[in-house]
């Protein structure tokens, strides 16, 4: 397997997981995937691949969903995570941020940051990091009086990844940030993202469905389609993949397509199935 | 000042007595309902519940009693002792937290992600089983309950009113401590809430359990929390009925005046529960001073549910309920 940056130590590994959900729908069917510290590590595919299910079978979120799961292990820092609550993972530092943002709409821009670090205690530190916060995303401090419901959509992505931000964290679940956003906010989101990277050293995994910009903001990336892993390589490599760029950057060597072909070309060169 | 006049305001502030009654049984749904989503109909026994076990603590008797009695053939039902009132409400609160524990634990835990229906039928089963194992802790004979607090005319208000107007006014002391409580009680609720590390983790789950769990908001403790505080708004609100009416079976039947208190109100807001709970007592006593003569009285029976009905049909929210926050 090829690493993006093979100097560093791998943060978090997901050997072949199996996630079955009402005990009777197998959403996972083996995935394997190492995120190193440090990095961005993409989860690309389509509706449906696993991206959001192998997030929350990391976080564990799964279990309010009636999922498990059944084989396989996940390892973080050396340690078997698969059984701990959300709350001790959010304790070791491992965080999801929800696709949809989820922020608590009743609850005003402070409040939900605050939230975010329900964990913690010292009330010093935690004012340093609403501080920290409030530089990486500025719009916040503006609004941070204003119910975060009746905020606008790249606002609310700001708030549920500063919320985040709160615990602490060292590797970021990051599900979906550009869901609904205009272009131009869904580039700043993933900005700031960079930023965080490069300047915090917070490690992310994030799904997108979007590959265009999270190959090029990710170092690695993996490809995931019907609860498998198909495809995985440094992001540069993945961005040249003629395959990858037909699928899912929407171009090909012969210029563009008419949709039938590109339809019935499809169903020939499927992965699997 | 006409008599007519001044005893439509006598029972207007009875009205606001008795309002502040079912405001503090419909208190303990709306908390609840808030933070879990979980309509509980065990509430109005869970007050009964709490009503009894005071008393029975008070009095010294044997938990249990009956079956310790068929079982051992024993004659046991008193320790011969008696509780004072403080430390016996002390106690309850410490069975309250931990009936919300087992409540916790042995239902609702087993039940996240279940469908709001699955939950409320959860709580009907929550409610007779409560109500069975009450009668077979404490017995069901009606209980007088006395924790001190005054009761009977109050003679200031009555010379007062007699020496301004000719007429002096029927207020029970019981119903002015009821209402002091009641206002201590939602004040202290609110500051909690607002100004609380727990508080604020309380409106986050209520608002989005999923997002309270991602950022590591134990669901389990804060329901625990929620119901134990449910609890001991059961608890007051159990004195208040119990001291005014004697401990009885018949105290949980007072959930359901709570109902349409909660459809005046709103079922996610504190505030509406108050006022809910006013109008509500307030509306039938002066309907029933007013119209009641006209239909042949007994109004009070009905009149909350038709008001609730009204607001069913032109207010679904209630007065006070929560705006669904939605962005287009």
């Amino acid at each position: 397997m090829l690493d993006a940056a093979p100097t560093k130590e791998t943060l978090l590994e997901v050997n072949n997981i199996e996630v079955i959900y009402n005990h009777v729908i197998l959403v996972l069917k083996g995935v394997s995937l190492s995120v190193p510290k440090g990095g961005i590590t993409a989860l690309l595919g389509g509706n449906g691949a696993g991206k959001t299910t192998t997030l929350k079978a990391i976080s564990n979120l799964l279990h309010s969903e009636r999922g498990e799961v059944t084989k396989g292990s996940i390892v973080y820092r050396g340690d078997r995570i698969q059984d701990l609550e959300p709350a001790e993972l959010v304790k070791r530092g491992v965080i999801q941020v929800m696709e949809g943002r989820h922020c608590f709409e009743h609850l005003t821009v402070e409040e939900n940051l605050l939230t975010g670090a329900y964990t913690r205690s010292g009330a010093a530190d935690i004012a340093a990091d609403l501080e920290m916060v409030y530089t990486y995303f500025p719009r916040l401090k503006e609004r941070r009086k204003s119910q975060a419901g009746y905020t606008s959509g790249g606002e609310q992505q700001m708030v549920a990844i500063g919320r985040a931000l709160m615990s602490r964290p060292e590797c970021i679940l990051l599900d979906e940030p550009s869901m609904g956003l205009a272009p131009q906010l869904v580039e700043e989101i993933f900005q700031i993202v960079k930023d965080l990277n490069e300047k915090e050293g917070a490690t992310f995994l994030l799904a997108e469905q979007n590959t265009n910009v999270a190959l090029r903001f990710a170092h690695y990336g993996y490809i995931l389609e019907s609860g498998r892993v198909v495809m995985d390589g440094p992001a540069q490599e993945l961005r040249e993949n003629p395959d990858v760029k037909e699928f899912y950057l929407g171009m090909s060597e012969e210029g563009r397509k008419s949709y039938r072909d590109v339809r019935s070309y499809r169903r020939r060169k499927r992965w699997l199935s | 000042m006409p008599d007519q006049l001044l005893f439509g305001m006598e029972v207007f502030l009875n009205g606001l007595m008795a309002g502040v009654l079912y405001a503090l049984v419909a208190l303990g749904f709306v908390l609840i309902y808030k933070a879990s989503g979980i309509f509980n109909y065990a509430q109005g026994v869970m007050a009964l519940f709490a009503a009894m076990t005071l008393v029975g603590i008070m009095n010294g008797q044997v938990p249990f009693a009956h079956l310790i009695n068929a079982v051992f053939g024993l004659h046991v039902t008193n320790f011969g002792w008696t509780v004072p009132a403080l430390l016996a409400i002390a106690l309850t609160v410490v069975v309250m937290i931990g009936l919300a524990w087992m409540v916790q634990h042995f239902v609702m835990r087993h039940l996240v992600g279940q469908e709001p229906i699955i939950l409320f039928m959860a709580t009907i089963g929550l409610a007779y089983f409560l109500e069975g194992v009450a009668d077979l802790m404490w017995g069901s004979e009606i209980k007088t309950l006395d924790v001190g607090l005054p009761q009977g005319i109050n003679e200031t208000i009555d010379r007062v009113t007699f020496d301004a107007f000719g007429y002096g006014f029927f207020i029970d002391n019981l119903d002015i401590v009821a209402t002091v409580i009641a206002a201590l009680l939602v004040i202290a609720l609110v500051l909690f809430s607002q100004y609380t590390k727990q508080g604020r983790a309380m409106r986050a789950v209520a608002d989005d359990h999923q997002a309270a769990l991602s950022v590591g908001i134990s669901l389990d403790f804060i329901w625990v929390l929620v119901w134990s505080v449910a609890g001991f708004v059961a608890l007051v609100a159990g004195i208040m009925w119990g001291a005014k009416s004697g401990v009885q079976f018949s105290l949980s039947l007072i959930a359901l005046k709570a109902l349409p208190v909660l459809m005046l109100g709103g079922f996610t807001s504190i505030p509406g529960a108050i006022v809910g709970g006013l109008i509500i007592g307030v509306g039938e006593k002066m309907f029933e001073f007013l119209v009641g003569p006209m239909v042949g009285g007994a109004t009070e029976n009905w009149f909350a549910y038709v008001l609730a009905l009204l607001f069913l049909v032109f207010r679904p929210q209630g007065l006070f309920g929560e705006k669904i926050i939605e962005r287009v």
